[in-house]
């Protein structure tokens, strides 16, 4: 495993000069500046994002596919462009593999319906992991329901990682696929996908990874990770709410089924028979949302241009400090210790509620989260009901973590009592 | 900070860490569990009834300081009280938590209870608040069960 040292080519970050990027941040809550540590919830967006999208209906709006008008040729022409976008983004062969969804949750879902459906059958296993987000055990559980599949589980141990032996033996000839979190959004591990996929591909099985937590902190090329499937969001990637990806093979995704029907799927329709439109638009029914691509082809660019290297490291730097500041507060525990985290931390504070912490911290101006953070069965493995979580983005700042650490302070204060 | 004490008074703090009534009863006349599926709080409440008055209450579970001085503070006010004051007080509570600002925080005859008043600046709280009551009412609205002796 490689230690979190950032490459020495990489510049530091003028995190001052992100900041004034990003309108949210400069806003008050509570009547204290905001400190927002919620980033794995959802990040908050540059100015060039939210211009993005507003510019596009507020001067060049329609709809795409449809007219034959100078218009909605050229939001067309925007749309294939934020495609190709995505498309460079994540190092796919074609755009054909790039299919815009509302989400990560739609893109898994689209997988178990589609792909899970027509390859699934009664005593087949599908194989996750105990770190799932709830997005990645459920809509496998109702494609098991309505095929007779059955979940296996990676088990998890006390450090927060997966356990790769178990893995190792959990694989059957009745494995039909592995379906897993790349980055937890409750522990912040980076899991093993390197040594996973190879043991399932080895064996010939495909592979899909949950990318909602990685694209905010790790660059991410589908063809080095060898992978079938990868799914991520917009919205936590300083992009838009309502606009995700998932990225398939293109020849699983071209053998797959509709996912949903309607219009703009099509090839041609007759009551006796529809035949179906190209990939990717076969997955793409209806009106999607347009204006959430630019604005998601905006956010990469922002990213892509700040670089990964440099966020890589200044989130480090920020880990660093935090983990340094939590460890002189005693009643602090840490729910797991990868060895291979990103900025995102799961804890807990002796004597004190999760939910009482979060409203204290809230009238400090800080937001984190404090709940089961969508990994229920994670947190039983953990034998708790929640945690609070903080989730460090480019954009904040070594003054933010000293912040969270008062905030902490005073949280045991109020409960000494 | 005034919210904060607001919030979090002495008396919920209290309650909070050395809640009473927090056992099983010898006698359920009724019994729900209750839980807030955003934070995974649960509770189990438990009623002894006879004719028609709370003769004996209590709980069990899990759950953040508001929710546990609530129920805790519940049981202590209820224990005596007809099924009709009950459902009285709860009306009171929920007002009391619920109605915004300009009306201010009628407390009727919540006596202590009002204490909770500070929950009403935190919407996203109210619901631990109310989460024994929810549980209680749960368990009133059942058929009386057979008496168990558990």
């Amino acid at each position: 495993m490689k230690p979190q040292v950032a490459p020495p080519a990489a510049a530091a970050l003028d995190v001052d000069r992100i900041r004034r990027d990003f309108p949210m941040l400069d806003q008050t809550t509570r009547g204290r500046p905001l400190v927002y540590l919620d980033n794995a919830n959802s990040t908050q967006k540059p100015r060039t994002v939210i211009e993005a999208e507003s510019t596009f209906y507020a001067e060049h709006y329609s709809n795409i596919h449809r007219g034959v008008y100078l218009l909605s040729q050229e939001a067309t022409a925007a749309y294939d462009r934020a495609r190709q976008r995505v498309a460079r983004f994540v190092n796919a062969r074609s755009e054909r593999e790039i299919v815009f969804v509302r989400g990560t949750t739609e893109a898994i879902n689209l997988v178990t319906s589609s792909w899970g459906r027509s390859n699934l059958a009664a005593g087949d296993d599908v194989l996750i992991s105990a770190m799932e987000h709830h997005s990645g055990i459920v809509p496998w559980q109702l494609a098991c329901e309505a095929t007779g599949a059955r979940l296996r589980v990676i088990p998890v141990d006390d450090d927060g990682e997966l356990i790769l032996e178990a893995a190792e033996r959990l694989f059957t000839p009745r494995t039909k696929i592995l379906s897993l979190i790349h980055i937890s959004n409750a522990l912040g591990t980076v899991n093993p996908v390197r040594e996973l996929v190879a043991m399932a591909r080895s064996r010939g099985v495909p592979v899909l990874l949950d990318g909602a937590q990685t694209i905010s902190h790790r660059a991410v090329d589908v063809q080095a990770l060898n992978c079938d499937f990868y799914a991520f969001s917009g919205h936590k990637l300083f992009g838009p709410t309502g606009i995700g990806v998932l990225w398939g093979r293109e020849e699983l995704l071209a053998a797959m089924p509709p996912y949903q029907g309607g219009g703009n799927m099509i090839h041609e329709v007759t009551f006796a028979k529809t035949s179906y439109a190209p990939l990717p638009f076969k997955f793409e029914a209806g009106t999607t949302n347009i204006a959430g691509t630019l604005g998601l082809a905006a956010a990469i660019d922002y990213v892509e241009g700040t670089g990964y290297e440099a966020i890589a490291a200044h989130e480090a730097k920020l880990l660093d400090h935090v983990l340094a500041g939590l460890a002189t507060v005693p009643q602090v525990r840490l729910i797991g210790r990868p060895k291979e985290r990103v900025s995102v931390l799961s804890l807990t504070i002796d004597g004190v509620h999760p939910h009482d912490a979060g409203t204290i911290l809230d009238l400090e101006g800080i937001a984190v989260r404090a709940g089961h953070h969508c990994v229920q069965p994670l947190m039983a493995r953990f034998g708790l009901s929640a945690t609070i979580r903080a989730s460090f983005a480019f954009y904040n700042t070594t003054d933010e973590c000293d912040a969270l650490v008062a905030g902490l302070r005073k949280c045991v204060e109020v409960f000494r009592g | 900070m005034s919210e904060l004490r607001d919030l979090y008074q002495e008396v919920i703090l209290d309650h909070s860490k050395t809640p009473r009534n927090f056992r099983t009863l010898s006698t359920v006349t009724h019994e729900a569990d209750g839980r807030n599926p955003l934070c995974g709080d649960t509770f189990t409440v438990s009623v002894t009834v006879e004719d028609g008055r709370i003769k004996d209450i209590a709980f069990q579970g899990q759950g953040c300081a508001i929710s546990t001085a609530s129920a805790s503070m519940m049981t202590e006010c209820l224990k005596g009280k007809t099924l009709e004051e009950e459902r009285n007080l709860f009306e009171w509570f929920h007002r009391l938590l619920t109605a915004p600002p300009a009306v201010g925080s009628p407390a009727g005859p919540l006596g202590k209870l009002a204490v909770f008043s500070g929950v009403r600046e935190f919407p996203v709280r109210v619901k631990c608040a109310t989460l024994a009551w929810h549980t209680l009412k749960a368990a009133l609205d059942r058929q009386a069960k057979p008496v168990s002796t558990e």
